[in-house]
């Protein structure tokens, strides 16, 4: 096991630079998701920490030792890739002993090695299949277990979860997360999913465009968000945006352009200046003093109701743990649960308060 | 054949009772494959069966140029058993086969695998690894006669200017040359169909196996022999078994470049046979002749057969 340090990792493709100078540090053992859009630049990043990559410039160290120029091979990192990348005409057994036997390693010691992963991925009974008999979650495993033999400094996961179905991706990620606090090795972990980030990192990385957004804990990114891209990335349904004036005083608001004002945080930067508010849908309530809204759908999903709304021209979505049964057009009135309302530069995006 | 399709049949057509029986004849699912089928069959029956069992029973007769001939039993091949010329040929087209095929296998998956590398102008460079491939083998062949010429040939010419040989080699004229000389003539045709049937092979195999394989801490050699060579074997055979029977019957080249000489050093079967049954006027021996290459195809076929079916490893309940 080992820390990982990236310390202005850039990198071009001929003359387009797609990572801007990544900073991120990982401590021994953590879990640290990399989420983002579609090439934001994240799997380029891991690949570039895996060796595939070549970094044009910055450094990249695993356990204090800087590894720009190593291969693969010699980084002591597994990876397991999004379509698995199994060796299709080799058995279970072999692919996850394959590394040994390039390393030349006794029969014993790989028989060994494969059967104590095994135990823990419940593949005993595959280890003679060849990897088209087996379903998408045995494969994911498959590729897992081929990870776990090496015993390696650090695991690397590009979107591993992608190819499964959500209930087996429910599953699978459970079953991750449960090997991590197992094993305990450094993980880096790429998803689009921010589900996926928020329920198994201690960390995640939000990144867009090739740049990082912010770092920190789960809980940090979805109460803090830096900006708004973080904001409306975390967190699921998206945090509503409304555009408006900031209307200073002893109760700050936020004047929307049909007059509505809603509470906001207090801020000097502010001051009489365009703003966006945002509102996590979850921290809506719906009562009689709010301001008014047009109801658009209502979708009730057991737990909870899901209720788009039109206020002031904006669509915002509200979540009630009530079961409202509001009908499309019915008038209803919102208002966002104090201290629980975000302050950003429409122009620059940043949090202001 | 599946009960659901006849149901979708019976289901759409109108009430059989108000169809005329030609109509009823035409909405029946056996009457109709078999009328689709004719026109295929007439043609394989015409161009393939009956030239191939005209030949096959031609082998049993004296016929000569200009007289039928009659049956004469298995006299053909007994003779051909005892004929020197026919053995050697025999000999010669193994060996032609044996080593033409290697030879190319070896080139084309050489040349599969640099195209396969990113390299400048790649796609022309593609298109012009298949110019041999579509030159004529007559026109090819002909291009070789004068480059193997004992007056003219370039490479004589060549190998004179660079100080290796004082006289002109006269490749063409010497059993052991010749065969050698014919057999690059054939590589050198053959190369590019072998070369780019891999390379289709090779762009199907997934770069993150490779990755996956460098991660392992597998060598450029290792990725090669576990990743590269076992994804390709399906695609090998088929390709290897195409190569093997068009060269075991090669024809065109041989005929061109040496007509089987020099003292029958080249003479490959086709060309035996086709030198004694049309230029010799022996059409019954030259069939016999023929006819004794189909065991050798046949075997091939079915050594192809038995290899390629579907390795364990491509058989599987789900995608």
């Amino acid at each position: 096991m080992a820390s990982v340090e990236l310390k202005g990792v850039r990198k071009s493709f001929g003359r387009v630079e797609v990572l801007h100078g990544v900073d991120i540090s990982i401590r021994d053992g953590e879990f640290v998701v990399l989420v983002g859009p579609s090439g934001c630049g994240k799997t380029t990043l891991l690949r570039m920490l895996a060796g595939l990559e070549e970094i044009t410039s910055g450094e990249v160290r695993i356990g204090e030792r800087l590894v720009n120029n190593v291969p693969p091979k010699a980084r002591d990192i597994a990876m397991v890739f999004q379509n698995y990348a199994l060796y299709p005409h080799m058995t279970v057994f072999d692919n996850m002993a394959f590394s040994m036997k390039l390393a030349g390693r006794s029969r014993d010691e790989m028989r060994q090695r494969v059967d104590v992963a095994a135990k823990i991925l419940g593949l005993t009974d595959y280890l003679d299949r060849f990897p088209r008999q087996l379903s998408g979650g045995q494969r994911q495993r498959v590729a897992m277990g081929r990870a776990i033999v090496r015993n390696p400094q650090v695991f690397l996961f590009d979107e591993p979860l992608s190819n499964l179905d959500a209930k087996l991706r429910v599953q699978m990620r459970t079953e991750i997360k449960e090997l991590h606090l197992r094993l305990k090795t450094t993980s880096v972990y790429v998803t689009h999913d921010q589900i996926e980030a928020m329920t198994m990192a201690d960390t995640i990385v939000v990144m867009n465009g090739g740049n990082v957004e912010q770092i920190g804990s789960p809980l940090e990114l979805y109460d803090n968000p830096a900006n708004l891209f973080v904001a409306g990335f975390i967190g699921s349904p998206a945090m509503n945006f409304l555009p408006g004036r900031f209307a200073p005083g002893n109760s700050a608001a936020v004047k929307l352009s049909n007059g509505s004002e809603l509470p906001a945080p207090s801020c000097r930067e502010a001051d009489g200046r365009d703003v966006t508010l945002g509102v996590r849908p979850e921290h809506f309530a719906i009562n009689a003093t709010g301001v008014p809204a047009e109801v658009v759908v209502v979708e009730p999903t057991g737990a909870d109701t899901q209720v788009y709304c039109r206020l002031s021209d904006t669509e915002v979505t509200v979540v009630s743990r009530e079961r409202h049964m509001f009908k499309p057009g019915e008038m209803i009135r919102l208002q966002p649960m104090p201290q629980k309302t975000y302050l950003f530069d429409p122009a620059s995006g940043r949090r202001l308060a | 054949m599946s009960p659901p399709h006849t149901q979708v049949m019976t289901g759409t057509a109108p009430p059989v009772g108000a169809l005329s029986p030609l109509g009823r004849l035409f909405e029946n699912r056996h009457f109709l494959g078999l009328l689709f089928m004719l026109p295929a069959g007439v043609l394989l029956l015409l161009f393939l069966t009956y030239p191939l069992g005209l030949g096959v029973f031609l082998g049993f007769t004296d016929a000569k140029v200009g007289r039928p001939g009659e049956w004469i039993g298995t006299e053909n091949y007994e003779f051909l058993v005892t004929d020197s010329v026919f053995r050697l040929s025999v000999w010669n087209t193994f060996l032609y086969t044996a080593i033409a095929s290697i030879a190319k296998f070896g080139l084309g998956l050489w040349l599969a695998l640099l195209l396969n590398e990113h390299i400048p102008f790649k796609a022309y460079i593609r298109a012009i690894v298949l110019l041999p491939f579509i030159v004529p083998t007559v026109l090819s062949a002909i291009a070789f006669w004068w480059i193997y010429d004992a007056q003219f040939g370039i490479v004589s010419w060549m190998f004179q200017r660079l100080g290796l040989i004082h006289s002109y080699i006269d490749f063409l004229g010497q059993p052991v040359l010749a065969r050698m000389s014919v057999i690059i003539a054939n590589v050198w045709r053959g190369v590019p169909f072998i070369a780019i049937s891999l390379l289709a092979g090779l762009q199907t195999i997934s770069p993150s196996l490779y990755e996956a394989a460098a991660i392992d801490g597998a060598t450029s050699f290792q990725k090669f022999w576990n990743v590269t060579l076992p994804m390709l074997s399906p695609i090998i055979a088929v390709v290897m078994t195409f190569s093997v029977l068009f060269t075991f019957t090669d024809f065109q080249l041989i005929w061109v470049l040496t007509r089987g000489g020099p003292i029958n050093a080249t003479h490959l079967m086709a060309t035996l046979s086709f030198q004694r049954a049309i230029p010799g006027g022996a059409l019954g021996e030259g069939a016999a002749i023929a006819t004794a290459m189909i065991p050798f195809l046949l075997a091939a076929i079915l050594f192809s057969y038995f290899g390629l079916q579907r390795r364990r490893w491509q058989q599987g309940t789900k995608d």
